[in-house]
Formats: C-alpha cells, structure tokens, sequence
C-alpha cells in the first residue's frame, strides 16, 4: 500500500481514504477509542511516505498513530486480521472465562504436552481434565490457595495456576508457526478489560485528601514574609514553611479467596491506585469476614497474621477503614461463634467487625458484587447493617459514594 | 531513514519506524517497555546520531509543568531590592528558563526527553498539553512569548506507574518497547562485547531466558541487567561449564546478583532448584 498520492487519480485517492476510513471504523467495532485527529495522523504519517508497499509496515504504522496503550495492542490485532483478512478471528478464549487465557496454555505446550493432548482426545477435553484437576485442588485447599501441581506428574506443569494465567510445562518451546504479527497476537496478556479504570479510581481516591504541612520548611511562606519584613521596617525577612502533602491515613482490608476470585481484576485496580494515591497506607487481607486477626500478606501465612486486638492498639481511630469484599457466604459465618469455614472463632464475626467499627469510626465497604444481586444475599444484609449503610457497590459512583461518606469528617 | 542501529545501540525495525515517524510529523514519542530495555538510551542515541543536543528533564514526584518552561525567582529580587541593585529594574533578569524553553530557543533542533513523565502527579501532562502542541507559551511576568524555532525532537518515556490521559495521549505517538528476542538479544550482547566467546554468550543467554521464563519473579532481570552480569563474569573469568552446571550454588547462577534484585526472587530460584533436584533423583 504505497500511498505517493499526488500522481494518483482522484478516484484512487477517494477509494484508498475510504478503505482507510472503514479501517478505522473496524478498530472502533472492536472498542478502540482511536479518534479522528488520531486518523489524520495516519493520513499525514502515510503521505510522508514513511513506508512503501508493505502490509507489516502499514500495521507497524497505524499501531504507532492510532493506539495509545499496550494493552490495547492485542484488540488492535484482531481488528487488523479482520480487516485485512476478513476471517473471522475464532477466538477459544471467549469460550472460557478470560483468565484462563487458553492461548497462553497452547503457546506453551511442549511436544510431550501435545502428545498427550492428541491422547486425550483434544484440546477440549484436556482443558474439561484442567477444570476438573483444579476444582479438586481447590477442594483439597479450602484456604483458597491457587497452586496447582507442583509436583512434576500434571500436564499443567511446574508453577502451576494464577488467576492471571495458566503457565504449563517450561516456557520457549511454544509452537513456531510463520504467521502474520497481529495473528502471534504477543500483546494479549496486556489485554484488561476494565470498565472502572485506574485512572477514574485514583481521581475518586484523590477526593479523600488531607493536605497538611509536614516535613522540612521549604517553600516560601509569603504571607508570613511580608508580616515580619512589615515587622523589620522592610528590611526583608524571609519565612519558610513545609510543603504540603496528602496527609490522610488509610487502612484497607481485602476479602481474598473463595468467591472474590471472580473480581481479583477489580481488586488489583483498587489496590493499585490506592498505592500510589496515598502516603499513609496499610493493606490486610481477611476470608469471608475479619475475625480475631487478619493478615498481611494476601498467602495469609500464620507467620503473617496480626491480631485485630494488636492492630487496634497500633493504629489511631483517624485511620480511614476500607472494607473491599463481596460479602457473600452463609450467614452463620457472621453471627456464630465457630461459624468460621476456615477455623474455629471462639467470638462470632459479628463482634470482631463491631469492635473494629467501633475503634475505626470512618469506615465503609466496597462490594464487588453488582448491587442488584445483593439483596439475593441475606450476609450482605447482615453486614450492611452492620455496617449502619454504609456498603457501596464497587463501580465509580459506588466509590465515590464512599469517599464522600469517608471524607466527612466524626 | 533518519535513525538506524548503531555500532552500539541496536534498533528493532518498529522501533525505527516509530522514531522515524515521530521526527518527520513532528509528534512526541511516548515510550514505555520493561524497565532497562533501553528507552532512555534510545534519546541519547538518537541526539548522538543526529549530532544535536539532548535536553534531558528528569521528572520526578515533585515536579511542575511550569518548571519546565520557566521559574520566576521573585526572592532573588526581592533581596536585590533592598540592596538597591540595578539589575532589579529589568524582570528579566529574575526569570529562568526551563527545559522546554531551552529546547524551544535551540539553534540545531534538539532532542528533549521528558524521562519518566509517570512519576509526576497526574495532572502533569495535562498541564504540558498546549506547550507541546503548539509549541509555544507565555512569560506573564514580562508578556513576551515564547515560541520555537524549530519544533524539539520530543521523546517521552514511561514506566506505568501511572496512566496517561487520553487528551495528552491523543497528541503522541505510542510505542511499546517488547523484551528483545533470542537474535535481537544476541546482537545487543556483541554491540557491547564485540569479543566475547561464542560458549559464554550461549550459556549466559540460556540461563538469561530460563530466568526469565520463571513467572513468579518479582522483578524480571532486564538488558541492562544481562548486560551488567555479563561485564562480571567476564571480569571473575567464569568458565561457560560453570553456568551450565544446572546445581552451581543450589541452583544459583554464579554472581547472581547482577540479576535478581530482591531477596524473594533469590528464594523462590534456590526452591526451584531444589524442587527439580528432588524430582530429578
């Protein structure tokens, strides 16, 4: 596609920006939010002649004008296979949740994983085997621990399975084919379909600032200059104060395992905005419901555990309190003693969630869980009693909801 | 082309491309990859080639757009005020310029790097969004505009630490930087040691890639990291059996250091180790 267009007659140039046009309205049937000046850019990029006759290099080029994200990448690849190739891009993964990533399962077989693929009878069932193995995992590990077959004989392979990916066998000796770039589809892992995105959950936290002085004087304070040079009789005095800095505090608790697997993608969201947002910061991670300690590390590792009666002691009741957790489970794993699936709690959940409420004034709950199921689920009801409304759906209207509420000040 | 491989910087075609693309159309090129796969050396390499000036603006946490245009330094005059200079008399005289002011006012067109534009807070590259597409700005204190006389080469990496706006997105070019393959890498190696021994570069490159294929690692060693190794076990005069002895120091490769930066990644290598060793036996 050679694009000297100036010696071109008009109707050639016409049908070339229509291709380029319906091009472009491919990328955005696939979700890509490429604009126009994006596309004049290409225009401008391709009348520059920066390439000549090449498919790949049109690809290179186009990537480069009209996509803005790597993990945009991969939706980019599937527009452009569709729109140069016009078959249909049959897609496996979308016959499986999205975090099973089948093509990172195919790209890493090795021959002896093929082989036995062609053994048991395709991919289908191998994957049906896969899903049964794991759920017999899961079983085995109540706690939740997301590992599989460490011990050599699975045809999963040695590092075993991460809501993010599977990983079989050892990695490099993927199959080789010689395929088109977009059809390697290398950026697929970056892919992330977020509908609340990092950067709409880092400007709803911000909302949650305290500014406060602190540290080493060294801005300028004007006003407290010009007082004490109008003090000197203009002999120039200068004062200095510290900068400011976001100065709330914040503790968050993560409902990790069991039903949260579904929304780990939203999860990870949070807590990585949160990271960056605030200075003061502490994570801990419970299952189902905080009892009489949490943990800090999401393996909840005894090694790891704090207790909450030490936690209490440790932080001041200006800590802000996040709650993130679907509140999803039997209702006696709240209000029994020993209702607990994981061990026995001589004291219910219910008191250990008032006893932290009652320290932590400023608290809220994040449900990843859409709202319109909740009152399906009578726990959610308990522990939006609890905690006297103040649970918000995890979407950008439910967290800001939740800031404001936590940006009042007791 | 305007900017190809060099002796010693090695360019992948996109990569080229990219670069080429963003100096004709004058854009900004917004570049992100792993760290230490070369973004910031691909600035340096490119001024190099070009024979221009590279003006470097290191962002950092605390940093303002308006620092890169020009900082008023209204304290110094007012101290010159009091001892009655005359200097006081011409404003000018107090305002400095910034990096993009520099990069505007440059006789050879330079090249800027904006590096590590995501440490900033994120109202940052809203806040350069008019300077870089027009490529100009105002001096309120003196009413004078400041306009380029040529447009800067403008490169401008990132580290993912924070996303970009759209609108600020919208006016770069963007290109990811992917880990270098097998070949890619081998060629990166030799621009740096021309003289290194087929067998060493081999071994290194498979303990290198096996490394690399581990997933549970924190931090993944990078080029520069490789590179680093490389230059240690050339000065210890490591011979390339030793890397190829899968148990060397429960599974460690020798001077691991150069490559893995955290204690946990150190760990999880030596059970690995161990784990294969047990299952081998």
């Amino acid at each position: 596609m050679s694009l000297c267009w100036k010696n071109w007659p008009l109707w050639l140039v016409a049908l070339a920006v229509d291709m380029l046009i319906s091009f472009f309205l491919t990328l955005r049937k696939y979700g890509l939010k490429s604009s126009i000046t994006e596309l004049l850019d290409l225009l401008k990029a391709l009348q520059q002649q920066l390439i000549f006759a090449s498919t790949d290099d049109f690809y290179l080029l186009a990537r480069l004008c009209l996509i803005k994200d790597e993990s945009q990448y991969d939706k980019f690849d599937r527009a452009f296979a569709e729109y140069f190739e016009g078959v249909e891009s049959l897609d496996l993964a979308s016959l499986i949740p999205d975090h099973w990533l089948l093509p990172g399962l195919i790209r890493q077989l090795s021959d002896e994983d093929k082989a036995k693929l062609a053994s048991l009878g395709g991919l289908e069932q191998l994957l049906e085997q896969f899903k049964q193995r794991l759920k017999e995992q899961q079983e085995k590990h109540a706690g939740g621990n997301k590992w599989i077959g460490t011990g050599g004989s699975s045809p999963f392979g040695a590092y075993g399975f991460h809501p993010e990916g599977i990983r079989v066998g050892q990695q490099g000796s993927g199959q080789r084919r010689a395929v088109k770039v977009w059809d390697k589809r290398d950026f697929k892992d970056f892919d992330q379909n977020a509908e609340l995105n990092h950067r709409a959950m880092q400007l709803a936290l911000r909302q949650l600032r305290r500014f406060a002085r602190t540290g080493q004087a060294t801005e300028l304070d004007l006003n407290g200059t010009i007082k004490a040079t109008a003090q000197q009789a203009g002999w120039l005095d200068l004062k200095f104060q510290a900068e400011r800095h976001n100065a709330v505090k914040v503790l968050m608790f993560f409902d990790i395992g069991g039903s949260m697997d579904d929304y780990i993608h939203e999860c990870e969201q949070l807590f990585a905005a949160a990271r960056t947002e605030f200075k003061h910061l502490e994570f801990f991670y419970f299952h189902n419901c905080p009892y009489e300690q949490v943990w800090r590390t999401h393996q909840r590792r005894s090694a790891d555990a704090v207790s909450i009666t030490q936690l209490l002691q440790t932080y001041h009741s200006d800590y802000k309190v996040i709650f993130v957790g679907d509140a999803t489970m039997g209702p006696y794993e709240i209000t029994y003693p020993g209702g607990s699936v994981e061990h026995f709690n001589p004291e219910s959940g219910e008191v250990w969630l008032k006893r932290l409420l009652a320290h932590f004034p400023n608290a809220v709950w994040l449900n990843p869980q859409p709202q319109a199921w909740w009152s399906h689920y009578h726990s959610i009801e308990i522990l939006q009693k609890l905690m006297q409304n103040q649970m918000y759906a995890m979407t950008l209207d439910g967290l800001s909801g939740a800031i404001r509420h936590l940006s009042k000040r007791h | 082309m305007i900017f190809q491989s060099t002796e010693h910087y090695i360019l992948s075609p996109e990569l080229a491309l990219a670069v080429n693309a963003a100096v004709t159309l004058e854009k900004p090129l917004l570049i992100k990859g792993e760290p230490g796969t070369g973004k910031t050396r691909l600035a340096e390499e490119l001024a190099a080639s070009l024979g221009t000036d590279l003006i470097n603006w290191q962002i950092k946490s605390t940093s303002k757009a308006q620092q890169g245009l020009y900082e008023y330094d209204a304290v110094s005059r007012l101290r010159d005020g009091q001892l009655g200079s005359e200097r006081v008399a011409n404003i000018s005289n107090y305002i400095k310029p910034g990096k993009l002011w520099t990069a505007f006012t440059a006789e050879q067109r330079p090249v800027l790097l904006i590096d590590e534009i995501d440490k900033a807070d994120i109202e940052f590259p809203n806040d350069l969004l008019h300077e870089l597409d027009r490529m100009s700005f105002d001096v309120y204190e003196t009413g004078e505009r400041i306009t380029a006389k040529q447009r800067p080469i403008v490169v401008i990496t990132s580290n993912n630490e924070k996303e970009l706006p759209d609108a600020f997105l919208r006016r770069c070019f963007f290109h990811y930087i992917r880990f270098p393959d097998k070949d890619t890498l081998t060629q990166i190696v030799l621009a740096h040691f021309p003289k290194l021994q087929a067998e060493l570069l081999t071994a290194a490159l498979e303990v290198f890639f096996d490394l690399r294929a581990v997933d549970a690692l924190k931090k993944k060693p990078s080029t520069s990291e490789l590179l680093d190794w490389l230059k240690l076990l050339l000065a210890e005069q490591i011979a390339p059996s030793v890397l190829q002895d899968k148990q060397h120091q429960g599974g460690l490769m020798p001077l691991y250091g150069a490559l893995l930066k955290n204690e946990q990644d150190v760990a999880l290598l030596e059970k690995l180790a161990f784990m294969a060793r047990r299952a081998g036996r």
